[in-house]
C-alpha cells in the first residue's frame, strides 16, 4: 500500500471513530458521575436530526452544531428530571429515552429525508494541512473531528487534576461521602448528564452533517450503544477510549470497503454484521476485568438525606 | 416553600396499581394536547384512537392480533427485570424464532403434514433461547454486559434475515420480492374473516401459568430477592448465574415463539420486516404490568390499541409511523414519574423546616 493510500485510509479510520469518540467522551463524564444513560443512542438521533433540520434551515454551520448539542442536551435534560429528581430507575429511563428519541427524530425528520445538506465545511489551517502526508490527516478535517480530539485530552486533565473533576468523581464513587462533604451531587450529576447528552447529540450531528450528509431514520444504528460498550472498554479511562474508538473507527472502514470493493464473496448484509459482532467480542474478552474499574455508585439512585 | 420526597415507610399498595392509570391517562391528555394543537378536534381523535377500532370484529381482532405477541415477550421478560437481568434484545430473540421455524417450513415445503407445524414452532422456541443463551453465557462466563450484548445480537438478527430473505430464502416464484415462500403448514384462522390464530390464547394460558408459579413457588421469591439484594440472595443459597441463565432463556423462549407464531399466523412467510417493534416495545408492556404476569395482560391490550390508534392517525390525519413510537416512549416516561408515588410521599416543605428532622 503507498504512504498515501494508508494515509487516506487512516483519514476515513478518524472519520468513523469520531461520532464514537464524542458520544463515548461524554457518556464516560456521566457514568464517572454516577449515572448510566442508556440513551445515548436516543440522544444522537435527536443531536443528527437537530443539526440537519438547521443546517438546512439556516445554513448556518456552528449554529447547527449549537442545535444539535442543545437538542442532546434537552433529552438528557429529561432524563436528570426522571432519575436525579425523581429517582426512577437508570436502566429503564435510559431504555425509555431512546424508544422515544427514535420516534422524536423520526417524527421531525419526516419531511427531511431525502434532501442533502451541505457538508460541515473542512477547516484547513494554513501551513499545516499542506504538511506531506499527515497534513491532510491532521489538518484537513472538519470542526467535530478536532472538537473530538481535544474534548478527550480536556476531560482526561479535568477529571484527574482538576477540583471539579475530583468532585465529580466523588459523586460517582461515594455519593453519600460527597454530600456529607458539602458537595451537591444532584447538581454535579445533571451537569454531567448534561454534557454527557450535548456529545452525543454532537457525534449524531457528526453523521447527519459530515459522514453521510443526509437525513434517514434510525441513521445512528446502534453508534450509541457501541459507544457505551467503549466505555467499558475503556475501564472509565479517556486515555483508552480513544484506542477503542479507533479500533471500532476500523472495523467500520473494513467493512465499507469491503462492501465496495467486492473484496469477499459474501453479502452486504453480513458484513454490516461486522461492528455488532467486534463490540460482542470486545465485550466478552476484556467486560470481566473491567468491573472492579467501574465507578462504586454507577447506576445507583441518591436521596440526600433530608 | 420547595417540593420534597418523603420516603414511605412501606411502598403504596394503592399507587402500585394506580401508577399506570395515571400513566396511561397523562399519556392520553398528551396526545390530545398534541391533536389538538395539530388542529384535530379532541373529541373525534379520542374516537378514532380508542374507541373506533373497538367498534369493529376486526378492529377487536387485530388488537387481540398485537396484543398476542407483546404479552408473551413481556411474560418472559418480566422475571428477568424483577431479577436484574435486562434482556434487552428480544427483538432479536423473536427474529431468529422466526427465522429457525422458517427455516424447518422451508426445508419440508410443500409439506403440510401434521408434524410439521409443530416441529416449526418447536424450532422458534429454541432458536429463541439459543440466541438469549449466548448475553447469558457471555454475562456468567466473561461478565459482558447483558444489556449490550442482546441489543447488539439484535442487530445482527435482522442482517440475518435480511440476508436470508434478499438472498438465499427469497421465493423462486416471488418476482424478485424480498420474502419466502408462503408456508403450507401455517396456522389456522380460529374466526373466519379475521386474522386471529391459536397462538392468541396462548397468551393469557400462560400468564396464569407465570402468575400460579411465581406465586405459588420459591421461585418468585428468589427472582425478587436476586434483583433488590443480590448478597441477601447469594446468602440464602439462590445461584445467581443459575437464574440469569434461566430468565435469559425463558424470555429468548418465549420471544422466539412470539416470532415463529408472527411468520406462521398474520404474516404467513418471511418479510424484511417481521414486526413494528415487539421485541422493544414489550419492555414497556412488561413494565407497564407492573412485571406481574397478569397486569401484562391489560398492559398489553393497551399498548396493542396504541398501535392500531397509530394506524388510524397515519391513514386518517397523515402522520408517519413514529408517533406509536413517541407516545410509547412517552407512555414509559409518565410511568417511571408516576412509580416515585409508589416509595415515596411527595411534601411540600417550608425553608424554615428544612434541617428540622
Amino acid at each position: 500500500m503507498s504512504p498515501e493510500l494508508f494515509v487516506a485510509v487512516l483519514a476515513t479510520v478518524v472519520t468513523a471513530a469520531t461520532p464514537l469518540l464524542l458520544a463515548a467522551t461524554g457518556e464516560l463524564v456521566a457514568e464517572r458521575a454516577g449515572v448510566l444513560n442508556l440513551g445515548v443512542e436516543g440522544m444522537m438521533l435527536v443531536g443528527a436530526v437537530a443539526g440537519f433540520a438547521t443546517a438546512l434551515g439556516t445554513g448556518n454551520a456552528p449554529l447547527a452544531l449549537l442545535a444539535a448539542a442543545l437538542a442532546g442536551a434537552g433529552l438528557a435534560a429529561l432524563f436528570a428530571l426522571l432519575v436525579l429528581v425523581l429517582l426512577a430507575d437508570q436502566v429503564v429511563s435510559g431504555l425509555a429515552l431512546t424508544i422515544f428519541a427514535v420516534g422524536l427524530s423520526a417524527l421531525a425528520g419526516a419531511g427531511l429525508v431525502g434532501t442533502p445538506v451541505e457538508r460541515l465545511p473542512r477547516l484547513d489551517l494554513p501551513g499545516l494541512s499542506d504538511l506531506p502526508l499527515l497534513g491532510p490527516l491532521l489538518f484537513g478535517q472538519d470542526a467535530l473531528v478536532y472538537l473530538a480530539h481535544l474534548a478527550l485530552p480536556t476531560v482526561a486533565w479535568f477529571l484527574r487534576a482538576s477540583r471539579a473533576g475530583r468532585v465529580l468523581r466523588a459523586c460517582g464513587e461515594n455519593p453519600e461521602a460527597a454530600h456529607a462533604m458539602g458537595y451537591r451531587v444532584r447538581l454535579v450529576r445533571t451537569l454531567a448528564v448534561l454534557f454527557g447528552g450535548a456529545m452525543a447529540g454532537l457525534g449524531g450531528a457528526f453523521l447527519s452533517l459530515a459522514y453521510t450528509p443526509f437525513w434517514i431514520e434510525e441513521m445512528t444504528a446502534g453508534r450509541g450503544w457501541i459507544a457505551l460498550a467503549l466505555v467499558v472498554f475503556a475501564a472509565w479511562r479517556p486515555a483508552r477510549l480513544l484506542l477503542g474508538a479507533y479500533l471500532f473507527g476500523g472495523v467500520a472502514i473494513l467493512q465499507l470497503h469491503a462492501q465496495s470493493l467486492g473484496l469477499l464473496p459474501v453479502p452486504a448484509q453480513l458484513l454490516s454484521m461486522l461492528p455488532y459482532l467486534a463490540t460482542v467480542l470486545v465485550l466478552a474478552l476484556v467486560a470481566g476485568g473491567r468491573q472492579t474499574a467501574a465507578p462504586a455508585a454507577l447506576g445507583r439512585p441518591f436521596l440526600p438525606p433530608r | 416553600m420547595r417540593l420534597e420526597l418523603e420516603p414511605r415507610p412501606l411502598p403504596s399498595g394503592l399507587w402500585r396499581v394506580l401508577a399506570p392509570v395515571l400513566a396511561v391517562a397523562l399519556t392520553a391528555l398528551a396526545g390530545l394536547v398534541s391533536f389538538s394543537i395539530l388542529g384535530v378536534e379532541p373529541g373525534r381523535a379520542l374516537w378514532a384512537f380508542f374507541l373506533a377500532p373497538l367498534t369493529s370484529l376486526w378492529g377487536v381482532s387485530e388488537l387481540l392480533v398485537k396484543a398476542a405477541p407483546l404479552a408473551l415477550i413481556a411474560l418472559g421478560l418480566a422475571p428477568g427485570f424483577r431479577a436484574g437481568v435486562w434482556n434487552i434484545g428480544a427483538e432479536g430473540q423473536l427474529t431468529i424464532g422466526a427465522v429457525a421455524g422458517a427455516g424447518v417450513l422451508l426445508a419440508l415445503w410443500p409439506s403440510d403434514a401434521p408434524w410439521v407445524l409443530p416441529t416449526a414452532l418447536l424450532a422458534g422456541i429454541l432458536g429463541g433461547a439459543a440466541w438469549a443463551w449466548i448475553p447469558a453465557v457471555l454475562r456468567i462466563r466473561r461478565g459482558a454486559s447483558e444489556i449490550l450484548v442482546s441489543l447488539m445480537l439484535a442487530y445482527v438478527a435482522q442482517l440475518l434475515l435480511s440476508t436470508l430473505v434478499y438472498g438465499p430464502w427469497r421465493d423462486p416464484e416471488g418476482f424478485n420480492f424480498p420474502q419466502t415462500r408462503l408456508f403450507q403448514a401455517g396456522l389456522p384462522v380460529l374466526v373466519e374473516g379475521t386474522r386471529l390464530h391459536p397462538g392468541v390464547l396462548l397468551a393469557p394460558l400462560l400468564a396464569v401459568l407465570a402468575w400460579f408459579l411465581s406465586g405459588r413457588t420459591l421461585l418468585g421469591l428468589a427472582l425478587s430477592v436476586t434483583g433488590r439484594a443480590p448478597a441477601a440472595a447469594a446468602h440464602a443459597g439462590f445461584d445467581r448465574p443459575r437464574i440469569v441463565r434461566g430468565c435469559l432463556l425463558v424470555a429468548g423462549a418465549l420471544a422466539g415463539l412470539a416470532g415463529i407464531l408472527e411468520a406462521t399466523g398474520p404474516i404467513g412467510q418471511l418479510v424484511p420486516t417481521l414486526t413494528p417493534g415487539y421485541g422493544f416495545t414489550a419492555i414497556i408492556v412488561a413494565f407497564l404490568g407492573r412485571l406481574h404476569p397478569l397486569g401484562i395482560l391489560p398492559a398489553a391490550l393497551v399498548v396493542a390499541l396504541a398501535y392500531l390508534g397509530g394506524e388510524t392517525a397515519q391513514i386518517e390525519a397523515g402522520l408517519p409511523q413514529a408517533v406509536t413510537g413517541l407516545f410509547q416512549g412517552l407512555l414509559l416516561f409518565f410511568l417511571l414519574g408516576s412509580e416515585v408515588l409508589v416509595c415515596y410521599r411527595i411534601r411540600w416543605r417550608h425553608p424554615a423546616e428544612a434541617g428540622v428532622p
